[in-house]
Parts: structure tokens; C-alpha cells; sequence
């Protein structure tokens, strides 16, 4: 049993305690303040503005291709900027790259890993990087020669301490953005492995990321198990907006392709619009009958339309101004994993827990 | 750890959270009219190259050929 604090010590505590309870009501006062800020500017609905646009016909989009190969869960996938390969990374500890026309495999990686939970591949198309349960993002160079063992030639990049969720690309081969279970994000040289940046501020495992298009400046978005969405600052580090409206997980970010704008998909089964100058939510996309969780999220070239993929093995197609659902898809035979929409908009990729990936036009 | 370096440890985190909060209710913000508005505008500007949107003919859409084109 402790003995009694000596009278200056219990004095310095009580100081102590007294700050912290003024900073906490001081904080909560900022949150109110925050919050009466945003609400002052919430005069109309985005749904409401959007009644006078035409509504959207009917659509017909389904599996154009099946891309089959592995051997256990497809966790993540990207394009390539030629709009036309694929890179995929899956629970079986393989990496693939696709010929998305063809359906050819081109190239094949193991990692030292099972669960593979991010790729992603480089701007000029000779590179993919990815990472899992590693705690690591590893960039191999892409061969022409096929008969080349790409893993000697692989490179550690970044080093985390929890699995990589998530990795991205710049807008050059030079520096990769990651996301951790560790709680952080980082950016990295790549041909140094040096840590360039580190962003603190989720509470939690970060699952998400996407960066802002090149033209609205150098900012990204990080959506984690927090259930909150922050913009950073990626010179400073700094975290610029922080959404928390999601009742659970924040699975997937995606941005606006105006940059003024970004969606989320969350375990609490709704996709969310947040508009980043109003610094609030404007759009929920739900509906009572949807109660899975949201894995995955990405834009139409326009905007116009919001696709999910989802834990009940489907996708949902939402008008993003009118908030309603324009389409439903079905084929995978599991969960949804991941969605990326191509470089050109003419099809969109999922990959599956069913072992496949399928593009859809 | 003694209580006083607990209060401490948490001050900073406080101190902290205070300050992050300062720098987001001090960022300007606008109307969500206007913010539609121009959310409206840039998808009815980029509505016709959205080929997911327009439906491409499948002859134009590589995805759509049932045969991949071939360059000979």
C-alpha cells in the first residue's frame, strides 16, 4: 500500500488533474464549437439540389471477364496507367499481374507471407509494390523476361510495426505512401527505404488510403477502425479535416475525381460523400436491406456514379448526387474484397474471397 | 509509473488534441448549396467521356469484344 503523498507532492497532482480537466473542457468545447461551425452551413441537402438533374436510366453492366488463378482469397487489387494490366495480391502469399484483355497471367511473385492485404502498381508500369502481414511494402521491378525470378530482385521500402494495410504510389515511381495496423501512415523513399513522412492521429488500425488527384495538391485521405476519415497534409504530417460520422470501420476511401470531395464504404453497411470545403458528410448511400458491410469503393470517370462492393457477395451501383441505388450486380460466390474502376473508365475490377477477379462494362 | 507521470503523459496527449482541434474549427468552410452546386456542375461537365455512364458501344469498349483486338 503506497503511503500518503507528502503535502507539496499531493498539491503538484491536484495542479496536474486541474489542468487536464481544463484541457478536456476546453476540448469539448472546441468539438461543440466545431460542430456549430459546420451546422451553420448545412442550409440544403445534396439530394434536394440534385432533384432538378435528370435521373439515370437503366444499366446493364456484367462480368466481361473472369481472371482465375488463385489459390486462396483475392484481397487487393490496381491498374496500371495503360488501362489495360492488373496487378492482384491474395491470402495464397502471391502477387499476379494480368493481361486484364486477354486474361493471360504475365508475371507471378510469392511473398514470404500468406495474406497479402495491399499492391499497387507504379505509374510507369514497371513496378508493383505490396505487403500484408509482413509489416512490410516490398517494390518488385516488373522483367520482360519471364523466365526471370522477380523475387531476387525485390526491394523492403517501408517497415511498420503491425501489417500493411494499404499502399499507393505518388505520382512518380520515386516515393510510396503506406498504411498500417500500427495505427499510422507513412511516406517513403523508395530507393532509399528512408521514411520521408509519418502521420499520426487514428486511434486504430488505418485500413484506407487514397491520395488527392495531382491537381488539387499534395494532400490524402486515411479511413481506419476508428471509424474516422483524415485528410493530412503530406509536406507537413499535419491532419487538415477529420470526419467521424461512420458507426464502424472505415474499410475503404476513395476521392471525388474533382478532389473537392471523397467517398467512404464502412463495416456499418453505408457508403458516405464527404465534401472536403463544407467540412462535413453530404450523402449517405444505405438502405434498410443492405445490412453487410461495405469492403470497397470507387467513382465512375464523371462522379456521377458510386460503386460498392460488399460483404454479401455484391455490388451496388449509387447515383452519387441523388443518393439512390441505380443497380445491383451480381456474380462473385463471396465477399467483395476490393474495386478499382480503370485508368480510362471503361470497366471497373473486384476481386473476391471466391478466388477470382472479374472486370465489368 | 507514478500517478504524476500518468497526468503528465495524458496532459500531453490532451494538450495535443486541444491544438488539433484549434487548427480544424479555424479552416474555412462554405455552403453545402454551393458545395453541391459545383459537385453537380463538374458531373454534368464530364457526364459524356464517362463510359461507364454513356454506355459504349461494345465495338468501341475493349472489355466488351467477345475477341481481344489484336494488332497484327
Amino acid at each position: 500500500m503506497r503511503s500518503p503523498p507528502i503535502p507539496e507532492m499531493a498539491t503538484q497532482e491536484v495542479q496536474l488533474s486541474e489542468t487536464l480537466a481544463h484541457l478536456k473542457t476546453e476540448s469539448d468545447t472546441l468539438k461543440g464549437k466545431l460542430e456549430e461551425e459546420r451546422a451553420k452551413l448545412h442550409d440544403v441537402e445534396l439530394h434536394q439540389v440534385a432533384e432538378k438533374v435528370e435521373g439515370l436510366g437503366q444499366f446493364v453492366m456484367k462480368t466481361r471477364r473472369t481472371l482465375k488463378g488463385h489459390g486462396n482469397k483475392v484481397l487487393c487489387m490496381d491498374w496500371c496507367k495503360d488501362k489495360r494490366r492488373i496487378v492482384s495480391s491474395s491470402q495464397d502469399g502471391k502477387v499476379i499481374v494480368w493481361d486484364a484483355f486477354t486474361t493471360n497471367k504475365e508475371h507471378a511473385v510469392t511473398m514470404p507471407c500468406t495474406w497479402v492485404m495491399a499492391c499497387a502498381y507504379a505509374p510507369s508500369g514497371c513496378a508493383v509494390a505490396c505487403g500484408g502481414l509482413d509489416n512490410k511494402c516490398s517494390v518488385y521491378p516488373l522483367s520482360l523476361d519471364k523466365n526471370e525470378n522477380l523475387a531476387a530482385k525485390k526491394k523492403s521500402v517501408a517497415m511498420h510495426t503491425n501489417y500493411l494495410s494499404a499502399c499507393s504510389f505518388t505520382n512518380s515511381d520515386m516515393q510510396i505512401l503506406t498504411s498500417s495496423g500500427d495505427g499510422t501512415c507513412a511516406l517513403w523513399d523508395v530507393e532509399s527505404g528512408q521514411l520521408l513522412q509519418s502521420f499520426h492521429g487514428h486511434a486504430a488500425d488505418v485500413l484506407c488510403l487514397d491520395l488527392a488527384p495531382s491537381e488539387t495538391g499534395n494532400t490524402f485521405v486515411s479511413g481506419g477502425c476508428d471509424k474516422k476519415a483524415n485528410v493530412w497534409d503530406m509536406r507537413s504530417g499535419q491532419c487538415i479535416q477529420s470526419f467521424e460520422t461512420h458507426e464502424s470501420d472505415i474499410n475503404s476511401v476513395r476521392y471525388y475525381p474533382s478532389g473537392d470531395a471523397f467517398a467512404s464504404g464502412s463495416d456499418d453497411a453505408t457508403c458516405r460523400l464527404y465534401d472536403l470545403r463544407a467540412d462535413r458528410e453530404v450523402a449517405i448511400y444505405s438502405k434498410e436491406s443492405i445490412i453487410f458491410g461495405v469492403s470497397s469503393v470507387d467513382f465512375s470517370l464523371s462522379g456521377r456514379l458510386l460503386f460498392g462492393g460488399y460483404n454479401d457477395y455484391t455490388i451496388n451501383v449509387w447515383d452519387v448526387l441523388k443518393g439512390t441505388r441505380v443497380s445491383i450486380l451480381f456474380g462473385h460466390e463471396n465477399r467483395v474484397s476490393t474495386l478499382r474502376v480503370s485508368p480510362d473508365g471503361t470497366a471497373f475490377c473486384t476481386g473476391s474471397w471466391d478466388h477470382t477477379l472479374r472486370t465489368w462494362a | 509509473m507514478s500517478s504524476k507521470m500518468q497526468s503528465s503523459g495524458s496532459i500531453a496527449q490532451a494538450r495535443r488534441t486541444v491544438q488539433q482541434l484549434r487548427l480544424e474549427a479555424s479552416i474555412e468552410r462554405i455552403k453545402v448549396s454551393k458545395a453541391s452546386s459545383d459537385l453537380m456542375r463538374y458531373c454534368g461537365e464530364h457526364a459524356k467521356n464517362d463510359p461507364l455512364l454513356m454506355g459504349i458501344p461494345a465495338s468501341e469498349n475493349p472489355f466488351k469484344d467477345k475477341k481481344p483486338c489484336t494488332v497484327l
